[in-house]
């Protein structure tokens, strides 16, 4: 099952590799990872999405608890949750294909943030199937290169964490 | 407030945290701090070690021995590398050894400099936490959140790197007095509603069990153990990590379970209604691996420090995330003054158990049997003395029949498996408790491993006992060759082994060789009681086989009880 899972870590080094090393230590795959400062300059928060056995999971996420760089460690997965995803698509632009481009970007409020003489680079938020909803759509019109944010997530309502610590 | 260079800092912090002993090695990028050394040298031993594993192993021995954070000193690269086994061995079985290396100056960080590895990357999975510390001033910071997360909550290891700059500059020495971090807040108590529960279910129970791990032992919990299981009449368990923290010979225990637990301790969990596990964390040595078959007529109680263990190997049904003593004390403080216990049936059938297939040997041959040595041994010592053994068959036997009293009296490397341990740790040990008498049983291929440290021991003009098992065999590959390889002895003998009591006395050590078995009561009597650092060998039966066995994978009423168990 997929999880997304939200921590607030000490903005230093080596705590990134802490996080991943969990992973890579069960031969697990992270699918996607986001990681920057909050309003608290010391700390930082991760959304990582990753796909496996729930059992393990749940291990890993004790494992966070126990890291003294981890302050705080949700699991969103089952939470009432906002979730996005930011892409940037370089998309070739032909003459035929340029008013069509321009068309799907304004239907899915894509920002045209790019306008070259071969290529178009857009910009799209939205929820993951909406992301690759616009990819898919691009994809037979010729798309140069990607960029993908992954997902960063958040629960609905904040609510303090009875886990660890305090969130900032 | 004085000013000073890190090499000071390090010294002085040191000993605001209380530490008197040192194990280390020289070298290149803290040349400094042995330079500085010498100035406290009436506060703080420094002991050399001969290889960097053997000091970390130290350190650990005597973190296992006193409770208290063993430490290491060593330089960078290969030295800290060489530290890495004796790391994780420490944290495979939660003991707080903390690590301080030196390391390239900061600007060459990452740049493939002279000795330089990448000791926080390398250490990072086997560590609870490590630093690298980029500020001279951080230091004592640094070094005193080393030790609160060392020794608090589940003892683990924790490594500072000191790059050449930070330990050469110079700031104000400022020793923090407490220790606060946001994300590292260890639960002692443990929930009381989960513990009423606990409580409900013990009284409730017919055939309650506790099973007993090494956080008993680092949670100094004995006393509390002792009065819980006699108020309840439960019989007691334990892992190899376990033994000690319950007196052997008392009645209700009944020796270690596992993969060469005993009859009566493995057929117990079996057949228990009841589990109460406090520090242990279901390892497949401890279970027999086959975690669906583990306990299948029990509910199953597990009191923990550590979060990541609870729900792992096997789910339980009422755990209690805390402090073993702390919560065996919140336990003893909910119970009636006038318990129903009608244990008869239980400890009858448990007594049976013990009856039916009690561990034993009969040494009347020839050949010395290691189970016969290992016996003699605790009784002439009357199971009084600090054993440290390695890894192999002696190992188990010294588990089997060894009458251990007292917690930190059984210092072994259960949970890595170390081979290589023993003798470094044993003298860690006798550093940590010079009162005792402390001796290292190993095997000849065990003790190959380590066996310069011999240097050390013979150096600092210890007072320690060495007991090696020569059987010219890894023994307990043999063992498995023989069980279940067809007899198909690869590698497993050696063909060359030094002559270890020459090897002994070549180190300024004493060595003896005993041969008969009519020889063995006497030999060790007369080694226990010579001064210094005296190395016993004893030639044993290669043929001895370490028994009861559950199969990896097996259940634990599933022992292999003897030869004629094997098809
Ligand atoms: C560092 C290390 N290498 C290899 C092993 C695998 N191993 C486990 S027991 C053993 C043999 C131990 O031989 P010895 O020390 O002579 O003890 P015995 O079993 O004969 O009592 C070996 C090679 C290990 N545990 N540790």
């Amino acid at each position: 099952m997929r999880h997304t899972i939200s921590l607030f870590v000490d903005n230093e080094s080596g705590v990134l590799s802490r996080v991943a090393g969990l992973f890579s230590a069960r031969g697990f795959n992270i699918e996607s990872l986001n990681v920057a400062e909050t309003m608290d300059p010391e700390t930082s928060r991760i959304t990582l999405v990753t796909e496996g056995d729930d059992f393990i999971i749940s291990q890993i996420i004790k494992r966070f608890n126990n890291m003294v760089n981890v302050i705080n460690v949700t699991d969103l997965t089952d939470e009432p949750r906002v979730e996005r995803e930011m892409v940037l698509i370089r998309v070739e632009a032909k003459d035929k294909t340029r008013a069509e481009i321009l068309r799907m970007a304004d239907i899915f409020r894509a920002k045209v943030l790019d306008v070259g003489q071969k290529t178009y680079t857009l910009e799209l938020t939205g929820d993951k199937e909406k992301v690759n909803a616009f990819i898919g759509l691009l994809l037979p019109l010729g798309i140069k290169e990607i960029a993908r944010t992954g997902t960063v997530a958040m629960e609905r309502e904040a609510k303090p964490s009875k886990k660890k610590g305090d969130k900032k | 407030m004085a000013r000073m260079i890190g090499a000071d800092m390090f010294f002085e912090t040191l000993i605001h945290q209380g530490i008197d002993v040192v194990f280390g090695i020289p070298g290149g990028y803290v040349l400094k701090v042995y330079d500085v050394m010498t100035k406290y040298e009436d506060r703080i031993k420094h002991v050399l070690a001969r290889h960097e594993q053997g000091a970390t192993h130290m350190a650990d021995g005597y973190a296992r021995a006193s409770g208290k954070p063993g430490v290491v000193l060593c330089t960078s690269g290969p030295a800290a590398t060489n530290t890495v086994t004796g790391i994780a061995t420490a944290q495979m079985d939660s003991s707080p050894v903390v690590v301080f290396t030196g390391q390239v100056p900061l600007p060459y960080l990452g740049s493939d400099a002279f000795q330089e590895a990448d000791h926080i990357g390398i250490t990072r999975p086997c560590t609870k936490h490590n630093y690298l510390v980029r500020r001279t001033r951080d230091l004592p910071l640094a070094m005193k959140e080393a030790f609160y997360i060392a020794s608090t909550g589940r003892p683990s290891p924790v490594l500072v790197d000191m790059p050449k700059d930070v330990i050469l500059g110079e700031d104000e020495l400022v020793i923090p007095e407490k220790v606060s971090l946001r994300g590292y807040k260890p639960v002692m108590k443990g929930n009381i509603a989960q513990i009423k529960k606990a409580v409900g279910m013990i009284l409730k129970a017919k055939r309650p069990l506790i099973f007993g791990g090494g956080g008993l032992i680092w949670s100094e919990a004995s006393e509390e153990l002792k009065t819980f299981a006699h108020r309840l009449e439960i019989p007691v368990t334990s892992t190899l990590m376990g033994l000690g923290s319950y007196p052997a010979d008392d009645p209700l225990f009944i020796s270690m379970l596992g993969m060469h637990g005993s009859y009566a301790a493995n057929m117990a969990v079996h057949e228990s209604d009841l589990v109460i596990s406090i520090g242990a964390r279901f390892d497949d040595r401890a279970t027999g691996g086959n975690f669906e078959k583990f306990a299948p007529y029990a509910k199953i109680i597990h009191i923990d420090i550590d979060p990541s263990t609870i729900d792992k190997n096997i789910v339980v049904h009422c755990p209690i995330l805390g402090d073993a003593k702390t919560v065996l004390k919140q336990m003893l403080e909910l119970l009636p003054s006038e318990i129903k216990k009608n244990r008869k049936k239980w400890l009858g059938q448990i007594n049976k158990w013990e009856r039916e297939h009690p561990i034993g040997y009969e040494q009347n041959g020839d050949k010395i049997l290691t189970t016969y040595v290992v016996d003699t041994l605790s009784n002439i010592t009357k199971g009084e003395a600090i054993i440290v053994s390695d890894v192999g068959q002696h190992q188990m036997w010294v588990a089997q029949f060894y009458k251990f009293k007292y917690p930190r009296t059984h210092i072994t490397s259960g949970g890595l498996g170390t081979m290589g341990f023993g003798f470094p740790a044993a003298i860690g040990a006798k550093f940590a408790r010079p009162d005792k008498q402390v001796i290292c049983v190993c095997g000849d291929g065990s003790f190959q491993m380590n066996m310069q440290e011999l240097a050390t021991a013979v150096e600092n003009q210890m007072d320690l006992k060495i007991i090696l098992m020569n059987n010219r065999h890894h023994g307990m590959v043999r063992q498995w060759q023989t069980m279940f390889f067809d007899g198909n002895y690869s590698a497993s003998y050696f063909k060359v082994l030094p002559d270890f009591v020459k090897l002994a006395e070549s180190f300024g050590a004493k060595g003896l060789k005993v041969e008969r078995p009519e020889d063995v009561e006497s030999s060790l009597r007369e080694g226990l009681s010579t001064e210094g650092v005296v190395l016993m060998e004893i030639m044993v039966d290669c043929e001895e086989l370490v028994y009861p066995m559950i199969a990896p994978g097996g259940a634990m009423n599933e022992m292999i009880l003897g030869a004629s168990d094997i098809a």
